[in-house]
């Protein structure tokens, strides 16, 4: 009855933090118990961008891990934007997913009411700030590649607002191994075939080499005819086949003695859930 | 061992700094504004070849140092608010007024942001004329140095410079001064831009880090 004759305060818009007081509550009641409060996941990632004679390609592994443990194998990376810009996303996975569809829907309605298709200057501008009006506390790194009026471009933005313009960028926890790869073999007005081959090795070397990064390789790639999103390109880190096995044979222990208890049940429900285990 | 192993990249947390040099010298008829080009994060290079020469408009030059969001911000704010005071007084801004801006926005917010901009330009007033802006202190000076490289050339400049140098000798010193803070300080590093402002234009050139000048270097 109290609850009703509080006025209903109308949404502001944007981010609320009116959580963050009573998180801190329970944080504190939670510790005491022996507890921890659960972490903010991060998307402990490997995501690169490429600019070759035609367009942009964006790839990204598809890994998303809370700590230690593989919370998602097979997560997409790689956000739409707007029909011909893509954005990967980096750091904290939730800021990441809903930064990026905040600025889809900031860029249709822009685009809407210039008349022209958006530009990747436009994206990056209102990404970055956004991200510099929260001071980094929106722990969101992103690379935006797109072919627009003025040809391809790509950009990375950092969450304090920070941005780079650059021919090829990599991005996440497994940005040095994939950095390496580029700066050994990036040539500019490179094929289309060849930049694959080259994004898809500098992602497997961020899957390899990095904790954070694994599963499968994402690519898109975008030119003036169109949009490629090549989900799973690569799985250069499927299961092998076991060579040997430790079954024992049956007959191995001895039987000493047997008993059945027969357990009548009736069937009450079922419900099928299917898991992606690609 | 597994401890070093899962340390996360510093730039996963760490605010991105141009960890830099830079330096804007005035010459008789004009200035030269010179710069590195690293953009590091923690102990990572996340930008080899960033110019940290902006324009603010087409004769008045700035360049960052310090945090680079904050940097960048300042710099394309002000960049909107010349435009618009250029066309209220019909005509092209003065280096002084473009310095005030970027003082202004330095000042108000100077518990927040953590940039430092030398602006530098020409204009038909005063000619070529350098303006430092630390903290939000608004200073001419016949030439003017910063970053974190800015530390090692300190004797250097005060030795070299000379009031009224041509525009070749001045654009010598000022890429003697970025090669030898390139060489001492480990967030400097990269390539050399250098811009030089005078009343027949701007001109912007990249030094590249194998044609730099050789100094002692055993």
């Amino acid at each position: 009855m109290l609850n009703t004759s509080r006025k209903w305060q109308n949404p502001s818009g944007g981010f609320s933090f009116e959580n963050t007081r009573r998180n801190a509550v329970l944080e504190t009641s939670l510790s005491e118990k022996g507890y921890s409060a659960p972490k903010a996941r991060k998307t402990g990632t490997t995501i690169a961008g490429i600019i070759f004679k035609d367009g942009v390609i964006l790839g990204a592994d598809t890994r998303a891990t809370d700590d230690m443990v593989v919370a998602d194998k097979n997560c997409m990376k790689i956000h739409y934007i707007s029909p011909k810009i893509y954005c990967c996303g980096a750091g904290v996975a939730a800021d990441a997913e809903v930064t990026t569809q905040m600025m889809s829907s900031n860029v249709e309605l822009h685009s809407l009411s210039t008349g022209r298709p958006p530009l990747v200057v436009t994206v990056t501008r209102m990404l970055k700030q956004m991200l510099f009006r929260y001071q980094g506390h929106i722990g969101s790194s992103l690379i935006v590649g797109g072919v627009d009026v003025n040809g391809p471009q790509l950009y990375s933005v950092y969450p304090h607002g920070s941005y780079d313009k650059l021919p090829f960028l990599t991005m996440g926890s497994g940005a040095a191994a994939a950095v390496s790869v580029f700066e050994d073999r990036f040539k500019l007005n490179m094929e289309l075939e060849e930049g694959k081959q080259l994004m898809r090795d500098a992602i497997t070397a961020g899957i390899f080499c990095d904790l954070g990064s694994g599963s499968n390789v994402d690519l898109c790639v975008i030119t003036e005819k169109g949009v490629d999103y090549l989900r799973g390109y690569d799985q250069p880190a499927q299961k092998e086949q076991k060579e040997g096995t430790y079954r024992y044979k049956p007959g191995t222990t001895a039987v000493l003695t047997e008993t059945v208890t027969p357990l009548t049940l009736d069937l009450v429900e079922e419900s099928v859930q299917v898991m992606d285990t690609k | 061992m597994s401890e070093e192993l899962l340390a996360e990249p510093g730039w996963l947390s760490e605010e991105v700094k141009t960890g830099t040099t830079i330096i804007a010298v005035t010459f008789d008829g004009g200035v030269v504004l010179g710069s590195d080009s690293r953009v590091s994060a923690g102990e990572s290079v996340v930008n080899r070849v960033m110019n940290k020469l902006s324009p603010l408009h087409d004769k008045i030059y700035c360049a960052l140092s310090g945090s680079a969001a904050d940097a960048q911000t300042i710099a394309e704010i002000v960049n909107y608010q010349l435009d618009v005071h250029s066309i209220e007084v019909e005509d092209d801004p003065l280096v002084c007024s473009a310095a005030t801006l970027v003082k202004n926005i330095s000042y108000k917010y100077k518990e927040e942001l953590s940039a430092h901009l030398i602006v530098a330009g020409w204009d038909r007033k005063e000619g070529g004329q350098v303006y430092a802006t630390l903290s939000g202190l608004l200073t001419k000076q016949p030439f003017a140095i910063g970053g974190s490289g800015s530390f090692y050339i300190n004797g250097f400049v005060d030795a070299e410079f000379r009031k009224n140098m041509t525009k070749t000798e001045t654009q010598e010193f000022v890429v003697n001064a970025l090669t030898l803070a390139m060489g001492r300080d480990g967030s400097s590093g990269g390539v050399a831009y250098v811009v030089t402002i005078d009343k027949d234009g701007t001109e912007e050139k990249c030094i590249l880090g194998n044609e730099l000048p050789k100094f002692f270097d055993q």
